[in-house]
């Protein structure tokens, strides 16, 4: 079975030679490539307005690329959505919904029952830190709690790869920081492949391991493309990896391809 | 914005009622006193006395009233909905009855009760079809912009979770159009009420309109207002009946509307 040794090595998410338009005749993004390999945390940085949402938007198969494949564990998935999970900036969480349905929302979405669903996410909310909120409605949490039930949300779709656009950015900055910081460690706890795209670069290096540094205008006609490749090393039983030379190290070099 | 604190509930009911009652009482002074002639205008205590005197024919008329506004109303609530999911699911429905739309509430209700009357009868059908039209457009409205305000990123969201059409409208659309269709109803109850009262004045039987052309026509103005009083009861009543429906609907309202005021 060559395919299923194939299959053992293959990246959890690939882009190869991705190029996107809005309308067909502008490019966006040309020949893009990226590697998240299994449990792996991935960044993609760049500027504002250089197409990141619409490569985002791609390797979740609400689009179609120009050119170019995305491929989930080596399976051809282009243009397919409901096989990577996405969680957006916003929590878009269901104002309608309590939390606990909402947190359901794709077990429920893929037939399962709602007392059925409801049991299988109840075990998380403690892990989640949202023990208590099962019955609230969303309006009645805090940013931090809502972003957590959305990242909860995203992992009960059960698919082991997640694309986050910019997840952090609505909340203040001592509760993204938190916020952050809890992510890593539960997508480390998990297993998770993610990648993340922000403009943040601070955030970039403290939760990734590798960072593609993405460049390029758009708008007045330069489609963007991957500039560079940064891997970050975190030094071993570090607690705040923020104040580590590696640390600066690894964003002064995504500051220079960023220019 | 404002510092200004909210007034208690005890001063948001009673400011209200206080103005109300000295308004009756000005009205019945200047009837008493003279100013204005008594077959001109009926006092307060008058209209209350037609009111009771009345209230068996009265109870009657309404009853005939609130079948055809609330039979006129449930029908143009299921058009307007229908429509309104047609025009959300296919834009060139939309962009070919909106601007149809927008010209028929052009049309006057009072100007087209006749032809009803004159092309249906004396029976409860015009009265119906009237409040059918004067109703489905809030509805339609209502419905369609709150179709439209969803959120794009929810949809692409579910989409992620490969929802159908179908769970994107039921879980997604029709939540967010709730709010503005509660709003759409509550106009739509109160235009239920006026249009059934206006088809009944230009023809027919029985109902409040009916009622109210006879006593004119006898010049008993205080059985007039004795039914504009009851006319205004049902509306609020139906508008309260409205907003029970919404409470029980939209139990998350409440909650945003807590978190808001904390």
């Amino acid at each position: 079975m060559a395919q299923a040794g194939e299959k053992n090595v293959a990246p959890a998410l690939e882009a190869r030679d991705l190029t996107l338009s809005w309308d067909g005749e502008h490019l966006v993004v040309q020949g893009v490539d990226v590697t998240v390999a299994p449990g792996e945390v991935c960044c993609l940085v760049g500027r504002s307005g250089c197409g990141k949402t619409t490569i985002l938007h791609a390797l979740a198969g609400l689009t179609t690329p120009m050119a170019g494949r995305v491929l989930l564990h080596g399976e051809d998935v282009t243009g397919r959505p409901g096989r990577v999970s996405y969680m957006l900036q916003k929590d878009l969480l269901l104002p309608s919904r309590r939390i606990i349905d909402n947190v359901c929302l794709p077990l429920v979405l893929a037939g399962t029952k709602k007392a059925e669903a409801r049991a299988k996410a109840a075990p998380f909310f403690e892990r989640f830190g949202l023990a208590g909120s099962e019955l609230k409605w969303p309006s009645e949490l805090s940013g931090g709690m809502r972003q957590r039930a959305a990242f909860l949300r995203t992992y009960l779709m059960g698919a082991d790869v997640t694309l986050l656009d910019e997840p952090f950015s609505a909340l203040d900055a001592l509760t993204r920081t938190e916020v952050r910081q809890w992510f890593v460690g539960v997508a480390k706890e998990l297993g998770l492949s993610a990648l993340v795209i922000t403009h943040d670069v601070d955030e970039a290096v403290s939760m990734a391991s590798r960072i593609y540094v993405l460049a390029g205008v758009p708008a007045v006609g330069e489609p963007s493309h991957v500039i560079g490749e940064v891997a970050v090393t975190r030094p071993a039983g570090e607690r705040s990896f923020e104040l580590t030379d590696e640390y600066l190290a690894a964003k002064r070099q995504v500051m220079a391809l960023l220019g | 914005m404002s510092a200004r604190p909210e007034p208690s509930r005890a001063r948001r009911v009673i400011t209200p009622l206080v103005t109300i009652a000295a308004l009756l009482a000005l009205w019945q002074a200047v009837v008493t006193v003279g100013i204005v002639p008594n077959f001109l205008l009926p006092t307060p205590v008058q209209v209350v006395e037609a009111l009771a005197q009345d209230a068996a024919l009265l109870a009657g008329h309404c009853v005939t009233t609130l079948a055809e506004a609330a039979a006129g109303l449930a029908a143009g609530v299921a058009l307007g909905f229908a429509f309104a999911v047609l025009m959300g699911r296919f834009e060139s429905f939309y962009l070919a009855f909106e601007p149809i739309m927008t010209i028929s509430q052009t049309i006057p209700t009072v100007a087209i009760a006749p032809l009803l009357v004159l092309w249906l009868g004396y029976g409860a059908l015009p009265k119906v079809v009237l409040v059918i039209v004067s109703t489905f457009f809030p509805i339609t409205v209502s419905l369609v912009a709150g179709f439209r305000s969803v959120d794009r990123d929810v949809i692409d969201l579910m989409r992620t979770m490969n929802a159908s059409r179908w769970q994107i409208f039921w879980y997604a659309k029709l939540p967010a159009a709730a709010d503005q269709f509660f709003s759409g109803l509550k106009i739509s109850a109160t235009y239920a009420i006026v249009g059934a009262v206006i088809a009944e004045w230009l023809g027919g039987n029985e109902g409040l309109g009916v009622y109210m052309t006879r006593v004119r026509k006898s010049f008993s103005y205080d059985r007039m207002f004795a039914a504009i009083i009851v006319i205004s009861a049902l509306s609020l009543g139906l508008m309260k009946l409205v907003e029970l429906a919404q409470r029980l609907c939209m139990p998350w309202k409440w909650a945003e509307r807590n978190s808001n005021e904390r």
